[in-house]
């Protein structure tokens, strides 16, 4: 494996230190996309104030250095940002602010595009509100709950 | 402290030892010369290529005649599987091998299924072991090669070859062995161990890379995978690589007499280390066989976190590992072999393979142990899973 090399400055600078890594409590929107078998799932919380203006974006993720990466740059990205804004923050935006990612590494900057998309969707969802060109996230996360029984200990 | 590097990927390769180095040199330099060629400079060099097959046949317990130097590991097995395939091909088109052999063994044999041979993969037990019932009921009348691994590369189980040897004898099946892993690690008796062909490499055991070796009992017809001239008895061609294979003579000559040594050294501080790893980080596998297994090997899965960021964090704290994650290998499946032992995808991406050498101390070990701690922490600190799994209630 060779990722250390592969990956750029800024991938491994948001992997070894990621930002806004954690939970928020009571979050405007959270959404958890990727499945546990493929080896990422991504969640992302956000806390959205009555302007619709993202005040605050959160993390968690399992999955390689990229998966984390794309994570951190996305949170990064949609903060400060209207709801509609944040949809523009799209796979591409993300790739190219960690100046570029392996290429068996894209599908990544893809899940982390997916979870800002789910997290808008839950908020939008909760507030019976619609957000013009958002649309419902793909649903592929249902080994994760074989998972957890799997696990269940 | 953080500048040291501790490598613990043995199983990837080996550090060449000074005194191969050493044993190396002049073939490069002033003994350049083509080991085919006529005059008295070059005879010599084909004396001292002889010489390694010689340390190497006393080795295994054969004769040097039955030695092939090839370009590494993956070529014999290749050879192997491929040369038998054809040089039977009117015996029958049957290969049994198991679903946890190296790539080469593999991928070989998904070629040959392509071309209209016909594979079986026998399923190993959650320690990786191969049965040999299993083995023998798999014998059909057109069967003409077992082909099962010494040990294994990634959860490091060693197989009970002479058992197999014994069952493919009775049936009149030949029976190979991808030894890359074990040779030189463990003592390998061919005779012994009813072994018709075995696969090795320089590399594995501190010599240098891209010399590999096959052992062929002199009563087997094998055809050939690389044609040409007529080095290694018309069996291999291509020019005798004379320094590396003397380099691989060098290599096993020191193997041979420190193998009950390195092994102590190794148990030693392998069990240590997966004692602590086991008592000191949670919701942890230990992969593979508790005492069949190969002396420098620990094989890991840590629930909740994957592979690949654990390797890099590794990295980072000066620490080598490997893992048998997708992203390791490019694909979205995580390792075969994992797989094979039963290991649900979600946990075996999250699987860590740290391999020792007779140079690790007990200091790397503690060192790495307590790195590994705070990594697999940090991690699961970061993972969607264990938030999920800890709100389940599932704290111990």
């Amino acid at each position: 494996m060779s990722q250390a090399t592969e990956y750029s400055k800024k991938v491994m600078d948001h992997f070894s230190n990621p930002r806004n890594v954690g939970e928020i409590e009571d979050a405007s929107g959270v959404g958890t996309v990727g499945n546990a078998k493929c080896g990422d799932i991504m969640r992302m919380y956000l806390d959205i104030d009555e302007n619709q203006v993202i005040r605050e974006a959160k993390f968690k993720t399992f999955g390689c250095g990229a998966a984390v990466a794309t994570s951190s740059m996305a949170t990064e990205l949609v903060k400060g940002k209207t709801v509609r804004e944040a949809l523009e923050v799209t796979n591409k935006a993300v790739m190219e602010a960690l100046d570029g990612l392996p290429p068996v590494k894209v599908h990544c900057s893809l899940l982390a595009e997916e979870a800002i998309h789910a997290a808008l969707w839950d908020y939008a969802t909760k507030n019976g509100i619609s957000i013009e060109g958002l649309k419902p996230p793909v649903d592929d996360i249902d080994e994760t709950e074989e998972f957890y029984e799997m696990q269940g200990e | 402290m953080e500048k040291k590097l501790i490598y613990m990927d043995n199983a990837a390769t080996t550090k060449v030892k000074p005194e191969v180095v050493e044993a190396m040199m002049p073939y490069f330099t002033e003994l350049f010369y083509n080991p085919s060629s006529t005059y008295g400079v070059a005879g010599e060099i084909a004396q001292e290529v002889d010489k390694a097959r010689e340390t190497i046949a006393d080795f295994l317990n054969c004769e040097a005649r039955e030695v092939f130097f090839t370009g590494g590991g993956s070529e014999s097995d290749n050879w192997a599987i491929k040369g038998i395939a054809d040089a039977r091909k009117d015996k029958g088109n049957h290969i049994i091998t198991s679903k946890i052999e190296h790539h080469a063994v593999t991928h070989a044999c998904q070629f040959l299924e392509k071309n209209g041979y016909e594979v079986t993969y026998l399923d190993v037990d959650e320690y990786g072991m191969v049965d040999p019932k299993a083995v023998e009921s798999a014998i059909k009348s057109n069967t003409i090669l077992i082909t099962i691994m010494f040990a294994n590369n990634e959860i490091g189980t060693i197989e009970p070859v002479k058992e197999i040897g014994r069952i493919a004898h009775e049936h009149g099946v030949l029976f190979h062995t991808d030894a890359v892993q074990a040779f030189g690690h463990v003592a390998i008796d061919v005779k012994e161990m009813n072994i018709d062909m075995l696969s090795a490499s320089a590399h594995k055991i501190n010599g240098p890379k891209g010399v590999g070796l096959m052992y062929i009992n002199k009563s087997i017809r094998i055809s050939n995978l690389i044609h040409g001239g007529g080095q290694e008895r018309g069996k291999r061609a291509g020019t005798t690589n004379a320094a590396g294979i003397i380099g691989f003579g060098k290599a096993v000559e020191i193997a041979a007499s420190t193998l009950e040594e390195r092994r102590e050294h190794e148990m030693r501080l392998r069990n240590h280390m997966v004692s602590r790893v086991m008592e000191e980080i949670p919701y942890t596998k230990y992969n593979g066989h508790k005492t069949e297994r190969l002396s420098n090997n620990a094989s890991f899965c840590f629930r909740f976190i994957e592979g690949e960021s654990l390797l890099l964090m590794l990295d980072m704290a000066g620490i080598c590992g490997s893992s048998g994650s997708a992203c390791n290998s490019g694909s979205l499946d995580p390792s075969h072999v994992l797989l094979a032992i039963g290991c649900p995808h979600e946990i075996a991406h999250g699987s860590l393979r740290l391999t020792i050498s007779e140079e690790t101390t007990l200091e790397d070990v503690d060192y790495t142990v307590d790195k590994l701690k705070g990594i697999v922490e940090r991690l699961r600190s970061m993972s969607p899973l264990y938030e999920d799994f800890i709100k389940k209630g599932g704290n111990d």
